[in-house]
């Protein structure tokens, strides 16, 4: 006999020792007038509590739904016990970037989503206590350098510095290698500090975790464009014995619609860029930024809840979200989205833009908008949004983000002649290794996948170190450098 | 931290600046850029690499003062360092021996545009260089570009020195004169190249540009720097600096190079109280 309240690994599911618990936030009205960070944080009394929550199950879903395999079962038993520190180290083991993932990672549709809790109440905030365990570890001042092993003598050469980047940096480093990370921009951290704005992830965690790999021993190069600066290729013929691409997909997608090029349209990436990486909400700072009255933002993810929250926080006084499909199909974070509408963000849904609207001088005064209706499925799986006949209208606005999506860096393939990319412009990567179709070349993250998540490009740069050292080694044998300290 | 080893006040509001940054010198190519960004606060702007010492380890870039960036680094002594450069940006001009070019600067853009007329003179070209100003006092560069070319001519707005009127009007001179011109280059403020372009767009004369858009990353990231060239949005940055004049969009560029005009002026007064602070270094 089965019993409905029971799970198959035994667990009764009728009763629930406590409600999810809700991590404290920053009230709304508050916080659109600052850039701190929205939600505060678990106490260790609320971590507790809810980590008492997790049933242990032992054949983990959760396990399963994580594209790095955390083992989250253990390193939520050790909050349950109060060891956050060793949680850490735990988490650690997967991922390098606990605070950062704990944070962004979209754990909706991943690790929560098939979490045993949620088939009767709601799933365990796996996230929330990622986050905990990250920022104990963080504040307290509890990180610990693992024993490095002897120099291995080998030399591996890093291209960017966002998240697959510090993650295969950190895990060749561990392996004893010398690893040199080399970043076009003045900021070692990419997306994670040009994109993602400090009230979603804070700065400082980031500069903290890039710290950490400085400490380890990696070097980072800044103001470094390799392609132009130094080729690949250049890099292989000068002492480094592997290259790992991850210059992840930076490249702004326009839409291709009149009076796209007016003054006051912006791509979101540039938008983000002046506030987030210049810190142009500063006035101590030179960078400049259009502060308008009404924005309509173009897009329906992350990105564009991203750029519409930064700029009420710039003090626009209407903040328009424009998404030509409806809210189920919208792919921004239910969180994103669900903090944005608080704020003030108004949606515009099943709307499309046609046509960005100028004045004399050259500056934006309207944005022409069509309205849709879903009809067939299309290959995405999601119904494709269709104009619905003489339904133009005029949104009043002085400014527009374009936030419909970014594509592969085209630098190093542009430089690198023995890198193979497909029609996209993504470079042709084994999926598992990170191998590229030239030898000692291996890339990682979104410049393979596409724009995807932090997660996935993390766990790329994880995969392709290990590859890279089983490549290194047996490559030649090898050598302990001059002047290195044999312990 | 890059240092500054040398610097050069060329006019009122025109200074050329030598920089250690060996690796951009050893790599950079005629119509290259940097970006530099002064200090910690300090914004990230393209500067054209006006030369470059390979075995020095240096490269100088001539500007002039316009916003409040340029006005900061012109305060920056022999000694003081910049914070961030990156590059070398952009492709490097196409160069090889096309037969006759001219090569036409305006001010700054003479300072600008000599490396790319040095590489096509070292190319073999016959190089007709132009350069213009308002008047004689004015007249900048003159004795770099005679270097670097067959043929000098000079244009004042008041005739003090040269031809007594525009650089176009020297060029539209050539062209009737029956000169066979393969290639013409131009550097300068969007209104010059806009005027050359017009003059050999109905000759069919190739005519290139560089164009000098607002720019953040620089590196392909932001699309700050969007030009409309034949029709088609490319980024300034990774696809330019340099462009088909016969193809750009000049009123476009020149109503985008205003966006930020107000925000400027405001700067402009902040900036006032550091002007005592200019500091100048003779050759």
């Amino acid at each position: 006999m089965k019993d409905p309240t029971m799970c198959k690994e035994g667990h009764n599911l009728k009763k629930q020792k406590a409600p999810r618990q809700r991590m404290p936030e920053q009230d709304h009205h508050q916080r659109i007038k600052n850039f701190s960070e929205v939600p505060q944080g678990y106490t260790p009394e609320l971590a507790r509590l809810e980590a008492s929550r997790c049933l242990q199950c032992k054949k983990p879903l959760c396990r399963a739904g994580c594209p790095v395999g955390i083992d989250i079962p253990a390193f939520i038993k050790l909050i349950a016990e109060g060891d956050y520190a060793g949680s850490a180290r735990k988490l650690k083991e997967y991922n390098s970037l606990p605070a950062v993932c704990g944070r962004v990672c979209p754990q909706e549709d991943q690790c929560e989503k098939v979490c045993i809790v949620a088939k009767k109440f709601t799933s365990v905030a796996v996230g929330n206590l990622e986050r905990f365990a990250a920022d104990y570890e963080r504040t307290n001042g509890a990180i610990s350098i693992p024993e490095l092993p002897e120099p291995s003598g080998y030399k591996v050469a890093v291209v960017g510095s966002g998240p697959a980047g510090l993650s295969a940096a950190g895990e060749l480093v561990k392996k004893g290698h010398e690893v040199v990370i080399f970043e076009a921009l003045h900021k070692a951290g990419g997306v994670l500090v040009y994109g993602i704005p400090e009230f979603r992830l804070p700065k400082a965690i980031v500069e903290s975790e890039i710290e950490y790999l400085k400490k380890l021993g990696v070097k980072i190069e800044l103001n470094s464009v390799i392609g132009k600066m130094e080729t690949v290729d250049e890099l292989l013929g000068n002492g480094f014995d592997a290259v790992f691409v991850a210059t992840g997909a930076g490249l702004p997608l326009f839409m291709g619609i009149p009076g796209e090029n007016l003054c006051g349209v912006y791509s979101a990436n540039e938008y983000l860029t002046r506030v987030n990486l210049m810190k142009a909400y500063d006035n101590g700072h030179v960078t400049p930024i259009l502060k308008k009255k009404r924005i309509a933002v173009i897009g329906g993810g992350n990105v564009a809840m991203d750029a519409a929250r930064t700029a009420l926080r710039m003090g626009t006084e209407e903040v328009y979200i424009v998404y030509r499909r409806s809210r189920t199909e919208m792919p921004a974070r239910i969180e994103e989205v669900k903090h944005g509408e608080e704020e003030g963000l108004q949606f515009h849904l099943l709307t499309n833009p046609v046509r960005i609207l100028g004045d004399e001088k050259g500056w934006v005064k309207a944005l022409e908008c069509t309205k849709m209706e879903l009809g067939e499925p299309d290959a995405s799986g999601r119904r494709r949004p269709v104009p619905v006949p003489n339904s133009e209208f005029l949104l009043d606005v002085d400014c527009v983000i374009i936030a419909i999506g970014t594509s592969a860096h085209p630098l190093i393939p542009m430089t690198t002649p023995g890198v193979k990319v497909n029609p996209k412009g993504n470079i042709i990567a084994d999926e598992k290794n990170g191998q590229t179709t030239q030898e000692g070349v291996f890339a990682g993250g979104d410049i393979v996948t596409g724009a995807a998540t932090v997660i996935l490009a993390m766990g790329a740069g994880k995969q392709a170190a290990q590859a890279i050292d089983e490549y290194v080694r047996k490559k030649r044998p090898a050598r302990t450098p001059a002047g290195s300290r044999r312990l | 931290m890059f240092k500054i080893v040398a610097k050069e006040k060329l006019s009122d509001v025109i200074y050329r600046t030598v920089v250690e940054a060996p690796k951009i010198a050893r790599k950079r190519k005629a119509g290259q850029f940097v970006v530099v960004k002064i200090d910690e606060q300090g914004e990230r702007i393209p500067l054209t690499i006006s030369d470059a010492d390979p075995e020095a380890g240096t490269i100088s870039i001539v500007f002039q003062t316009v916003g409040y960036t340029t006005k900061q680094l012109s305060t920056l002594k022999v000694g003081d360092h910049i914070l961030d450069i990156a590059g070398p940006m952009g492709h490097p001009t196409p160069v090889k021996n096309y037969g006759t070019v001219v090569s036409i600067g305006g001010g700054l853009g003479t300072a600008l545009g000599r490396p790319i007329t040095e590489a096509l003179y070292k190319a073999g070209n016959h190089v007709i260089a132009i350069i213009s100003a308002r008047n004689k006092s004015l007249v900048m560069f003159e004795e770099e570009m005679r270097k670097i070319s067959h043929e000098l001519l000079i244009a004042t707005d008041d005739g003090s020195a040269g031809f007594k009127g525009f650089p176009t009007q020297l060029l539209q001179k050539l062209i009737d004169e029956g000169r066979k011109i393969d290639l013409v280059v131009c550097v300068g403020p969007v209104p010059l190249m806009a005027a050359v372009s017009k003059v050999t767009k109905p000759y069919s004369i190739k005519t290139i540009v560089s164009l000098n858009p607002i720019m953040v990353d620089a590196t392909g990231m932001c699309g700050a720097c969007r030009v409309t060239v034949g029709g088609v949005t490319r980024f300034g940055c990774v696809d330019g600096p340099e462009f088909d004049g016969h193809q750009v969009d000049y009123d476009e560029l020149m109503k985008r190079l205003k966006t930020y005009t107000e925000r400027e002026q405001e700067m402009n007064q902040r900036f006032a109280p550091h002007e005592a602070g200019f500091q100048e270094v003779k050759r």
